[in-house]
């Protein structure tokens, strides 16, 4: 068997442990409520239950067939894993995903488990689906250091943008149950189990500050390779384009926050429009336009 | 009925209150977000600066809509009056934002910590432990120790006042850099538009496209296009010379990927002395602090064509445009010196390893193995002589006569490497006589560049200092009581306030309250986010 197909094979496995993982927070989370009655606040730190351990257990399995399948992959092309779009899910999925574990070492965000797998499980299946192509070398464009660089801090950056963005996400929800004051609503009970809404939003804003600056990084990585490459820096290539308008939204967010009116629950729509066009960076630059950034290398 | 009583606002007053909606930060937000928004319209239309060609076949496949999108400036979006409108707005905004900034910060350098407010206990992170084995002196001693630390770049800026007799406080502030790293990634990103600004008008830039074994000079005259910025002097050319001595590349067997592509050169300066390198894909030349990028490749088929009288009426390789992975290049040949009857224009396809085992030849690898070329044949006036430039890669047809192609009866000319044909008519005969790699080159000079790197290294430390350097203030009230026929008494109050959110905070003021009294306390690690 090839080195490529073995690494499917995990991605596969990665696929499966994710979905077990997501389906136990999602068992987990709809019981958490339960604890509401018994206790003025119910909360994730210190909870122990068998389904929240199978959750992350599970979700721990997935990422080190996630690790194995990534290094396979690119031990079969003979480089970096992230040099086509199928790669890069592969990648950036496994960067949100050690994201999310590793911030959880420091505080507890066992909360987020459901929606970083069910995002991670839509990633690798659209990867897998639409974009696969088998491990291969790279055309002399990319035979680059920067290749390594600038796309592999692209792929941290978007995993941890999409942490941030999951954060934001439960911060508004959170901030709608509290102003709903609708106490007996069993459908958004769960909520009452997160972290108050500023709370979610000062922990989005630090990983989205770090997402930020590894944007930042991105785009003059990127215009440095294109003035080596190119001869131009600065283009306005789609991908260009687009990775700027991440990035001024980004750093809207970031004024946003400190503007008074704008905060809080306002800046947090920065942040979620924000992660739409990192998204749409990816995924329709690639698709739509035409321009140099063009070996997304979609199958035929 | 009272008359309202507006205040009226002179030509001072509304520049004033322009200025200041201008450089406030939810103007500065909206413009932001203009910004981001008026960006999009140049990654889904084509571009003039970006895409001629493109741009060109879309104004003509929409004849009704593309005149207005181009007097809209939609074809140029990033030099079109909205989009200059708007980043000039954010930047003068910016300007408009930092210079005060500045100066506060500035200030602030220069003036000791805000004093210690007169009570503490209004502060949600306060600590307080009293010590009777010292005096007020030992005690100022290990706060200052405390807060400054022992190494080189102290921790906190502290100040001490005497605020009565056995009574002290000190008021100590760290996180200078963050406002440092704020203003210093602003100014950086000025100076990003700064240099990019004029690198677009100090810079030359210039293609050609060499033959294997030719060569080419850098002068203006030497390029087939050559755009320089508005500042640009011909002076600030070095005549160097670069010949092209080999190509080299490398192509998988099995489906012809790309694996490599070398231009071996000669470059010679202009006192004659010479250099060979090599240059690749993501490999230029630095040449008098000028690059030379290899932008492309192809084959240029080596043909001679004689005439009616077998005169030799064209000799030479003519330049083949690729038009696949499989290097099926399409070129023109024009003939226009024969002596005799009229000139002759070639147009047609090289194919490097022809295969026509599927009827219509095609190319099955981009190396010429087996070359061949198909080409339709013209006679008539080649349209070379009415004073027009003339694209090389395009045959002027409307003079001139079919003689072979499709939608003839005449087979178009089929010839392989090293074959003879005669061609139809008694027009003459065609040669195939090789075939050589030719490289595009761009060379590009600007002298800007070295500033863009170091303003966005600034800028990109700016930013991370400015996110990720915490601000936070402490205060340390001492006071000494001394009951009569008891050991003093030293009363430790202190209070720590953070600029914005700050998760560390309650850390740090443990940590002080803690090398104070020389107590070492287990920290408290929430894992609440």
């Amino acid at each position: 068997m090839q080195l490529g197909e073995l690494s499917d094979y995990f991605v596969w496995g990665t696929v499966t442990a994710y979905t077990i993982a997501m389906v136990a927070f999602a068992v987990d989370l709809s019981k958490v409520a339960e604890g509401a009655r018994d206790q003025e606040r119910p909360t994730f730190v210190g909870r122990r239950t068998t389904m929240l351990g199978v959750a992350m257990a599970t979700t721990t399995l997935g990422a080190l067939f996630h690790v194995v399948a990534t290094v396979l992959r690119g031990v079969a092309a003979g480089r970096v894993p992230w040099a086509n779009m199928y790669e890069f899910t592969l990648t950036g999925t496994l960067a949100a995903v050690l994201v999310f574990l590793g911030v959880n070492l420091w505080k507890e965000i066992r909360f987020l488990g459901v929606f970083v797998t069910l995002l991670a499980v839509t990633f690798l299946m659209v990867g897998l689906r639409g974009f696969h192509v088998e491990a291969d070398g790279v055309q002399p464009a990319l035979q680059s250091y920067w290749l390594v660089i600038h796309v592999g801090i692209a792929v941290l950056a978007t995993g941890v943008f999409t942490v941030a963005f999951v954060l934001s996400v439960l911060q508004l929800m959170r901030a709608n149950y509290d102003r709903a004051e609708v106490t007996e609503s069993t459908r958004a009970k769960w909520r009452v189990a997160l972290p108050a809404s500023d709370r979610l939003e000062a922990l989005a804003f630090r990983i989205n500050a770090i997402g930020f600056v590894m944007w930042t990084f991105t785009i003059i990585g990127g215009a440095v390779w294109a003035s080596e490459a190119w001869g131009r820096a600065w283009n306005w290539d789609p991908k260009e384009v687009w990775s700027f308008i991440v990035w001024v939204i980004y750093a809207a967010y970031l004024h946003a926050r400190t503007t008074r009116g704008w905060d809080g629950n306002r800046a947090a729509w920065f942040a979620i429009v924000g992660y739409a066009t990192v998204l749409f960076n990816f995924t329709g630059v690639n698709i739509l336009f035409s321009g140099l950034h063009s070996y997304a290398q979609l199958p035929t | 009925m009272s008359e309202l009583n507006v205040p009226v606002l002179g030509v001072g007053g509304w520049l004033r209150f322009l200025w200041r909606q201008l450089t406030s930060m939810r103007v500065a937000l909206l413009l932001l977000l203009l910004l981001a928004v008026a960006a999009v319209p140049g990654s889904v239309f084509p571009q003039w600066d970006q895409d001629a060609v493109r741009t060109a076949q879309y104004v003509a496949d929409n004849p009704d809509t593309a005149p207005w999108l181009d007097r809209l400036g939609f074809f140029e979006v990033y030099s079109s009056p909205w989009f200059s409108a708007i980043y000039i707005l954010l930047f003068i905004s910016l300007i408009g934002c930092i210079i005060p900034r500045t100066m506060v910060y500035a200030k602030a350098l220069r003036t000791p910590p805000p004093k210690t407010p007169a009570t503490l206990t209004r502060f949600e992170y306060r600590e307080q432990v009293s010590t009777h084995d010292s005096d007020l002196d030992q005690i100022s001693e290990r706060v200052t120790r405390a807060l400054r630390g022992r190494s080189l770049w102290p921790r906190f800026r502290v100040s001490m006042v005497d605020e009565a007799p056995g009574q002290r406080s000190f008021s100590a502030e760290r996180g200078y850099l963050r406002e440092a790293g704020n203003l210093v990634f602003h100014m950086s990103l000025i100076g990003i538009l700064v240099s990019f600004g004029l690198g677009q008008m100090l810079e030359y830039r210039g293609q050609a496209i060499v033959q294997q074994g030719r060569g080419f000079v850098n002068a203006q005259v030497s390029y087939d296009t050559f755009e320089t910025g508005s500042l640009f002097s011909d002076d600030s050319m070095p005549a160097f010379r670069i010949t092209l001595d080999d190509f080299t590349s490398q192509f998988r067997i099995t489906d012809s990927a790309a694996q490599d592509f070398t231009a071996s050169v000669t470059l010679t300066e202009e006192d004659g002395t010479a250099s060979q390198h090599d240059i690749k894909v993501n490999e230029p030349l630095s040449a008098h602090g000028a690059s030379v990028y290899l932008m492309g490749n192809g084959h240029a088929p080596v043909v001679t064509v004689r005439d009616a009288a077998g005169e030799i009426a064209f000799s030479g390789a003519v330049t083949f445009l690729p038009e696949d992975a499989q290097y099926t290049s399409r070129g023109v040949i024009k003939v226009p010196d024969v002596s005799t009857g009229e000139q002759l224009g070639f147009v047609g396809y090289l194919l490097p390893t022809a295969d026509f085992s599927l009827g219509a030849g095609r190319s099955v690898y981009p190396e010429a193995l087996d070359p061949y070329l198909i080409l339709d044949l013209f006679r008539g006036d080649l349209g070379l002589d009415e004073g027009v430039p003339q694209n090389v890669y395009q045959l002027q047809t409307n003079k001139m006569t079919q003689v072979t192609g499709n939608e003839l009866t005449t087979a178009p000319v089929v010839i392989a490497r090293g074959q003879t044909v005669d061609l139809p008519q008694g027009l003459g005969t065609i040669t195939f006589d090789d075939v050589v790699r030719y490289a595009a080159f761009d060379v590009r000079y600007d002298p800007t560049l070295v500033w863009l790197a170091l303003f966005s290294i600034t800028a990109l430390v700016g930013v991370a200092l400015s996110l990720f350097i915490p601000r936070r203030r402490v205060w340390v009230r001492v006071r000494e009581i001394t009951p009569a026929g008891a050991p003093p008494t030293v009363d430790i109050e202190m209070a720590a306030l953070a600029r914005g959110q700050d998760s560390g905070l309650g850390h740090e003021l443990h940590r002080v309250r803690d090398a104070i009294t020389g107590e070492v306390t287990q920290r408290q690690r929430s894992r609440d986010i």
